[in-house]
């Protein structure tokens, strides 16, 4: 047996590994810097309604969150991973989820969690069952609720500091008559954004151009944000017209709160996600149900549902995973052909 | 005749470029005979070829070499006339070792009668002396596994074969040879689909073609006219892997091959394009398979070039032949860039499996990454099986073998569809590949254990 | 506040209580020597010894099934402790192997055939082209035996495996799970060692690698009797003495070391 030849054939230093050997040059790299792309409308609308406010909570939350993932990161031992851009995006989408007079120190403290604790312990980027955004506007949210819940005044009422949502809630629980009417005017004012809510929630039109852009790019699939917005118009649309008097119509819905920014950027978040089509739907339909159970129930302490029906469905999603895996090509034929012997 | 788009599609798939133009036009050209061939026994799938001649001995060009040994083996015959230099373990394009036989070829012999009676009236000859042929001819599948073309066309008697199919899709990038051996010898593959379909005793012919390949599909229209029988065109979509029988099968007759089963299950039987021609060639001139069109490109070489050469030319041979190989070669690909295999040297001997030869160069190859999966499920919409690579690869990574096993992870015929969209650059085929190293060495323990 | 405090508290209690009298009246009844001679195994459940954990083989030992020396990892004293519990005599401890790799051809020694690109698994690199190493026999380095080890006693040193003797629990579990089959269970006490595992012939070795056998029989010699060839390689023949100082310097290979 003569191995000399094969040991000794000089040549340039060759790449072997395994086949494909061509790709189709999808990164996570671009991945993330395609949601970061799609967020920028968002980010100039909530700089334009919000403000100094908003620049400063982008910064800091960003700031933050990058920082955070570095140390950890480094206190791990792993390598770094900044350059996936994924703190970038979670930084961005945290801080448009925040209301405009956040104080600093709250705002870096949910960077910190969102990214050491909903992130990074379980493994960073991949391994993490919650959306980081969402788990720290959470634990913003219960941790200094007063502070989450306190908006600047806007379009509806020069004087009241509470969004379009709470101020119906708060309206519907008193037995009183919706507080204002969706009339063309103020329709277009939350089409644009100009109202109360968290600094990048309330453009609906910046938040839709985005998730265009995420679709053209292919970055998301459409089945989460139709069947997710879906949900909430036809659940809107039957309560409205079961009882129009204590209930609002479909569009205020729509375009109040944090559903766009929510169905667009949060739940369509790949790693907490189901990976299937028909899991998506499933996944959609139930993020929508949750929102409206929690949005209009009158007993419910918050007035808005939408990051924690997120939440709650990211819990689900290995389960809507197993249950909605493909058929494998040939497999009920195979079963067939065993019943028949 | 009938031509038609074809009327289903198979579920996933991908979209590759499919960077063939720097070839497709290229006619074939013969390959000046190499000073020395190394002659693989094992050419295919299954047991190798045990040689019949010794060192020293002068062969004639065709003459049988190495004899298959066992039900699923092929023969295999010299190229060319020449004298055994030496009998020794070679690399094979495929990553393996196998005996192979070094021939010192004569340019100066004088091109001699073929070494079987041709049959140039098969249609009166029974199926039974054809498919002889088609085994004494050494003939094996030569899209890629390999298989003994003779095995295929015998299948037992409780199975008849109505739909015979020409896999014409060659749906890897870069490769030409079939799309070229169509465009200028469709005649000739018909003829041979014609003598696979008497073999058979099928009814129908059914050629499919993806719709990239107009000039192929024209050569093809216009030679089946004379062809007498129940024969159908069904153009693909292109679409990888539209070439993998299972899928071609379900695209062209809508019919799903069980898991676990063999085309022969739903009463089909696909040919590859090389192959037809390869059994054409042994019935009607009696010539067993010595050579094939192979498509010498990519971006690290200087010609590109479709070739038809004999088997057991050295890549490094067919490499200088079209111009050598440029500086920034970085990566060899022996087959196509889904599923070919990547080569340590240019020392490899071409089989008769091999398709093409691609040089890649440096700004082409970029490296895996063993980086966490981002659940995006490109790999899931990807999956022409169904399969979920991404549990599949993580289940492996875990050393799960017994979840990767239950999530059906034998099935994966390593197209490669999910590791060409995966944006995390996962390795996805590696670890299937070795999920299912790891599951055929414990059934086979399991079976020695039985028999003990 | 103190409500709350005897509410807790009287919780705690009543759950200890309900504990206390589950483990008096629910216990199996085992025989006590299968713990004491659990705690005097090491805990390692490595399985050498061939059975589940150190539980089981300790339940063997009591039973009778089993001798109490098939534990590589124990100790002389804990064997001689067991031995005690059991009142039998002392049973003499099997001379303690540990595992070694045969092979020191790391990246500056030895030469490399491509560049892999593929997981980090040496089975896996192994099924690539025949591995990236130019030597066939060569530790591939990218640390299967390492992830195998449940005692964390091997380490890459410079893309070769290494086993730290006195780390090794002798398990084997690196010996099964290296795909070029090139570690081997060598006596403790043994320091000599040929660190090679290629049968090519010297050429062959020579072209690839500056630490290889290249079968010149100089060691044989030398070593009279306690290293032999197999092929044109030279091996250990570890029941041999082997306590010639000049045997690395003299190995025109530099594959044999005293460690």
């Amino acid at each position: 047996m003569n191995t000399e030849q094969q040991n000794t054939a000089a040549g340039p230093e060759l790449v072997v590994g395994v086949s494909p050997h061509i790709h189709s040059g999808a990164s996570v790299e671009r991945i993330m810097l395609d949601v970061v792309i799609a967020l920028l409308p968002a980010v100039a609308a909530a700089l334009y309604f919000f403000g100094l406010n908003a620049a400063r909570l982008i910064v800091t939350c960003v700031a933050t969150c990058l920082a955070t993932e570095w140390i950890c990161r480094r206190l791990m031992g792993r390598n770094n991973t900044l350059g996936d851009f994924s703190a970038l995006v979670t930084g961005l989408l945290l801080a448009l989820n925040l209301p405009p007079g956040l104080p600093t120190w709250m705002a870096i403290a949910g960077g910190v969690f969102a990214i050491a604790v909903a992130k990074q312990v379980f493994g960073g980027l991949g391994y993490n069952p919650f959306n980081p955004a969402l788990a720290a506007r959470a634990f913003l949210l219960i941790s200094f609720t007063g502070p989450m819940t306190t908006w600047s005044a806007s379009c509806i009422d020069a004087t009241s500091t509470a969004t379009p949502l709470g101020m119906v809630k708060e309206a519907f629980k008193a037995g009183a008559p919706a507080p204002f009417a969706m009339d063309g005017g103020l329709t277009l004012d939350f089409l644009l954004g100009n109202m109360n809510g968290c600094i990048g929630e309330t453009s609906a039109i910046a938040l839709l151009i985005g998730a265009l852009y995420l679709l053209y790019r292919r970055v998301i699939t459409w089945h989460i944000p139709v069947a997710f917005i879906g949900t909430v118009a036809i659940y809107a649309a039957i309560l409205h017209a079961v009882n129009p008097a204590a209930s609002m119509p479909v569009h205020f819905h729509l375009l109040t709160g944090g559903l766009m920014l929510g169905a667009c950027f949060m739940a369509t978040d790949m790693v907490t996600t189901p990976t299937t089509a028909r899991g998506r739907l499933i996944f959609g339909v139930g993020c929508g149900l949750l929102t409206m159970v929690l949005r209009t129930v009158k007993t419910g302490a918050y007035p808005e549902g939408v990051s924690f029906a997120i939440l709650i469905m990211n819990a689900f999603t290995p389960l809507i995973n197993r249950a909605t895996r493909h058929r494998i090509f040939g497999a009920a034929e195979a079963a067939k052909r065993e019943a028949r012997k | 005749m009938k031509v038609s788009p074809a009327p289903f599609l198979f579920r996933g798939g991908i979209h590759p470029p499919d960077s063939k133009t720097a070839t497709a036009a290229l006619p074939l050209k013969d390959l000046p005979l190499p000073a020395r061939l190394e002659v693989s026994t094992s050419q295919h799938l299954g047991a190798p070829a045990a040689p019949c001649v010794a060192v020293g001995d002068r062969v004639t060009a065709g003459q049988l070499i190495a004899k298959a040994s066992g039900f699923i083996s092929a023969n295999v015959h010299a190229p060319a006339a020449g004298t055994i230099a030496a009998i020794r373990e070679a690399p094979t394009p495929t990553g393996r070792t196998a005996t192979a036989i070094i021939i010192e070829t004569d340019a100066d012999a004088p091109a001699g009668e073929p070494p079987y009676k041709p049959i140039p009236d098969w249609r009166e000859q029974e199926p039974r002396s054809l498919l002889d042929r088609v085994a004494e001819a050494g003939i094996v599948g030569m899209g890629g596994a390999g298989f003994p073309t003779h095995v295929k066309l015998s299948p037992p008697g409780d199975k008849p074969i109505d739909t015979v199919i020409l896999n014409g899709a060659e749906c890897e990038p870069f490769l030409n040879s079939d799309n070229r051996l169509l465009i200028e010898r469709a005649a000739q593959v018909l003829e041979g689909c014609q003598i696979i379909r008497h073999i058979l005793g099928a009814a129908t012919l059914c050629v499919a073609i993806e719709d990239n390949k107009r000039e192929a599909a024209a050569a093809l229209f216009a030679a089946m006219k004379a062809t007498p029988g129940d024969n159908q065109i069904h153009i693909l979509k292109t679409r990888y892997p539209q070439g993998s029988e299972k899928q071609q099968i379900y695209s062209v007759t809508g019919r799903t091959v069980p898991m676990g089963g063999l085309p022969m299950d739903v009463g089909c039987v696909v040919e590859n394009v090389a192959t037809a021609y390869a059994v054409w060639d042994a019935v009607v001139n009696g010539r067993p398979l010595t050579a094939r069109a192979i498509t010498v490109t990519g971006d690290a070489v200087n010609t590109p070039t479709n070739w038809f050469a004999p088997v057991g030319t050295s890549f490094a041979d067919l490499v200088a032949a079209s111009g050598g190989a440029r500086d920034n070669l970085a990566k060899l690909i022996a087959g196509g860039p889904m599923m070919g295999f990547a080569l340590p040297s240019l020392e490899v001997a071409m089989s008769k499996t091999s398709s093409g030869l691609l040089l890649f160069p440096r700004e082409c190859v970029r490296p895996y990454r063993s980086m966490a999966c981002i659940n995006c499920g490109r790999c899931v919409e990807a999956c022409p099986l169904g399969l979920m690579p991404n549990e599949l690869s993580q289940a492996a990574e875990a050393d799960d073998i017994d979840e990767a096993e239950n999530r059906h992870v034998m099935d994966c015929f390593e197209c490669g569809a999910c590791a060409y969209v995966c944006p995390a650059r996962r390795p996805l085929v590696q670890h299937m590949r070795r999920a299912k190293a790891v599951i055929t060495q414990r059934r086979r323990a399991a079976a020695q254990q039985k028999k003990t | 506040m103190i409500t709350s405090i005897l509410v807790v508290s009287g919780i705690g209690l009543v759950c200890g209580v309900a504990l206390a009298l589950g483990a008096r009246y629910l216990s199996v009844e085992e025989n006590p020597l299968i713990g004491t001679v659990t705690e005097l195994l090491l805990g390692a459940n490595c399985g050498a010894c061939g059975y589940a954990g150190c539980g089981g083989y300790a339940q063997a030992i009591v039973a009778g099934e089993a001798p109490p020396n098939r534990c590589p990892s124990c100790t002389p004293e804990a064997l001689a402790q067991i031995s005690a519990a059991l009142g039998i005599a002392p049973i003499e401890a099997a001379a303690r192997e540990v595992a070694l790799v045969l092979c020191r051809g790391d990246d500056e020694q030895a030469q490399k055939r491509f560049v892999y690109d593929g997981i980090t698994d040496c089975a896996a690199a192994a099924a690539v082209g025949g591995g990236d190493k130019a030597c066939r026999y060569g530790c591939l380095g990218y640390g299967t035996c390492l992830r195998a080890c449940p005692a964390g006693a091997i380490e890459m040193v410079n893309g070769v495996a290494r086993v730290h003797p006195e780390l090794c629990i002798s398990c084997r579990k690196c010996v099964a799970a290296c795909p070029r089959g090139i570690i081997r269970m060598v006596p403790a006490a043994s320091h000599t060692h040929i660190f090679c595992s290629s049968r090519d012939p010297g050429a062959t070795v020579r072209k690839v690698c500056k630490v290889g056998c290249i079968g010149c029989r100089i060691c044989t010699r030398l070593a009279e009797g306690a290293i032999t060839m197999d092929g044109t390689l030279a091996v250990v023949d570890y029941k041999q003495p082997l306590d010639n100082e000049e045997l690395p310097a003299k190995c025109p290979g530099k594959c044999i070391l005293k460690v």
